[in-house]
């Protein structure tokens, strides 16, 4: 009993930081229909930036905002210089953004090294959070979740209620007629790829303070934002929110219970969406 | 010059070349481009006659070449082997051919990027199932020291004989490609990739058509992975990782995904980057430098070097220009 609330809590933890990372990977894939797949790499920039912030300013605030920041703009440039040119086409952004990933993956070997990085806490995060069975559960994880809630609030204000948000609909259900009207499309492009770089960037700070910053992450990172948004459906908030769930969960509890096959677990839900719905649970065609 | 007096000319050069060169030229870079192409073959072929992108090639490989070392003599086993050489290739190819067809089924639900995100998941996911799985896969480590078979007293790991090895599977597979994509499996396979939707009408059942394409493709992975388990000697999650994964892209990008020779120019050049690279940029940084040419030929010729080819030789003779296969899918 204790271990299967223990592992269904951090299943929960593990769901809000893949929830954020995958916010906005599938904010980017709504908006523009590009696959991101230096999204990993845009996680980890935003880490190692928030981890010399850090280590110069000694703030942990200061690191989020420096993480989210330092990858929007590396995400910006991105979208203005390499992926606008050739909007439509779909597999050529995919490979582009392939390309980027391995070197961004090599420079930041390059720059970091092998070691793994954890960053210093605020001194109120420490301690653990009595709760009846498990015992005590760390604080910062359940800070984690609520950053989550407040994530998916906040992008769910955005788009539903801000002029903003009603351009991206707009955006999401017809580009060109859009423009049409008088909205500058590509710019509007550039700010949702922009934004959702900025929260991959504030996930990978959160994410490497609760866990750590090391090559590789990256990879780890691409895969569940790809198995969240495939399950949850493409462009969906909620449904980012619900794969996430789904894949943190599993992947705890299958790691607790059968450690050496834990990952076909996330497998065999992708698969059953992916059979019974296959553009995701709340996705639609394209 | 006629092609035909052009494919003599090469199939001549591939014959004689490795009895005059060393053994470097012969094998880490002859022999291992067959091998990358061979893998790099099956994607191409999926997409250049199947409109499919498929991520999980290089994970299918890896399936047959896991299952080729558990069945072989290895570092871990005594040198016992589980099954004679024959068999354990024969379940090694039936292995990576039954992944790809699995593999097929899924990735079937899903059509363009779509597929290559689920393809890319479900590689990624076999590469953290390999690392994870200590029971049977070896974990992190993979299996080593894997026995190359003798045939006659000769051993497949020589240069020469090992160079002929691959340089014969890939000539035999490149001609399958060929021989299949003329005959009516092919041909439906093309009329899918141009119009799925008029193909159904016809009668043809697509998503079976498809399935036997990532068959297809599967066992061409399968041969490419057995003769990888020997070039390396061994496995581990590493060779299926993300950046194996990606490489397989690459080649077939470079070479470009509009003809399954492109498989084998691109995996030409993408070994001989690897191997020259350290005189260009160092030996630490070639990956930023294979990214780098990657990017650039993305971007400048969506259909590789055989595209940029086709084009420049279209140009001269004022043909209009060849068909973009990334706009295809």
């Amino acid at each position: 009993m204790k271990l299967l609330l223990l592992a269904t809590l951090n299943g929960i933890t593990l769901a809000a930081l893949y929830f954020i990372v995958a916010s906005g990977f599938t904010l980017i894939f709504g908006m523009m229909r590009v696959v991101n797949l230096a999204h990993g790499s845009l996680y980890l920039i935003g880490a190692y930036i928030g981890h010399d912030v850090a280590a110069l300013s000694g703030s942990f605030p200061l690191a989020l905002a420096g993480g989210a920041i330092g990858a929007a703009l590396v995400g910006m440039a991105i979208h203005y210089f390499l992926l606008d040119r050739y909007q439509g086409d779909d597999l050529r952004q995919a490979l582009v953004t392939i390309g980027l990933s391995i070197i961004a993956a090599d420079l930041l070997l390059a720059r970091y090294g092998g070691l793994s990085y954890q960053f210093e806490l605020p001194e109120m995060f420490y301690g653990s959070m009595p709760l009846p069975i498990v015992g005590g559960y760390p604080i910062f994880r359940i800070v984690l979740i609520g950053l989550a809630i407040a994530v998916y609030l906040a992008l769910w204000l955005l788009v539903q209620r801000t002029r903003f948000g009603i351009m991206i609909r707009a955006g999401v259900d017809d580009r060109h007629m859009l423009g049409a009207i008088g909205v500058n499309v590509p710019l509007i492009s550039t700010l949702v790829f922009g934004l959702g770089a900025a929260l991959v960037g504030f996930a990978g700070v959160v994410g490497s303070s609760a866990l750590s910053i090391a090559p590789g992450e990256d990879a780890r990172y691409l895969l569940s934002s790809l198995v969240v948004v495939i399950v949850g459906g493409m462009g969906s908030l909620p449904g980012a929110a619900i794969g996430a769930l789904l894949v943190g969960l599993a992947e705890q509890i299958g790691l607790a219970y059968f450690p050496t096959y834990s990952i076909i677990l996330s497998f065999v839900i992708m698969v059953a969406v992916l059979a019974w719905r296959p553009y995701g649970l709340l996705g639609r065609p394209a | 010059m006629s092609p035909w007096l052009g494919r003599a000319l090469l199939a001549s050069a591939l014959l004689v070349y490795p009895h005059l060169a060393t053994d470097f030229w012969v094998v880490s870079v002859g022999a291992y481009a067959m091998v990358l192409g061979i893998i790099a073959l099956s994607l191409t072929f999926l997409t250049a006659y199947g409109g499919m992108i498929s991520m999980a090639q290089m994970a299918t490989a890896g399936a047959a070449g896991y299952a080729l070392a558990i069945f072989s003599a290895h570092s871990a086993s005594a040198g016992m082997a589980l099954l004679p050489w024959p068999w354990a290739v024969g379940v090694a190819i039936a292995v990576g051919t039954l992944t790809g067809i699995l593999i097929g089924i899924v990735a079937v639900r899903s059509h363009g990027i779509y597929m290559l995100m689920s393809t890319l998941a479900v590689a990624m996911i076999m590469f953290y199932l390999a690392q994870q799985n200590t029971t049977i896969l070896h974990g992190f480590d993979g299996f080593s020291g894997v026995a190359v078979p003798r045939v006659g007293g000769v051993s497949l790991r020589e240069p020469l004989p090992f160079y002929f090895l691959c340089l014969t599977s890939a000539a035999l597979l490149y001609a399958l490609v060929i021989y299949l994509v003329r005959v009516p499996f092919g041909l439906v396979i093309q009329g899918i990739r141009d119009d799925p939707l008029r193909m159904a009408s016809l009668g043809y059942r697509v998503w079976l058509h498809q399935v036997m394409a990532f068959a297809v493709a599967g066992f061409i992975a399968a041969v490419g992975g057995v003769l990888s388990l020997w070039y390396h000697g061994g496995i581990s999650p590493g060779s299926i990782g993300i950046t194996a994964t990606v490489n397989v892209l690459i080649v077939a990008v470079i070479g470009g995904l509009g003809h399954p020779r492109g498989a084998f120019i691109g995996a030409l050049v993408f070994v001989l980057l690897q191997n020259f690279a350290v005189d260009l940029v160092g030996s630490d940084r070639y990956n930023t430098l294979i990214g780098f040419v990657f990017l650039v030929i993305v971007m400048a010729s969506p259909d590789g070097l055989t595209g940029l080819w086709r084009r420049l030789r279209g140009m001269r003779k004022g043909a209009p220009d060849a068909g973009v296969v990334t706009q295809k899918l």
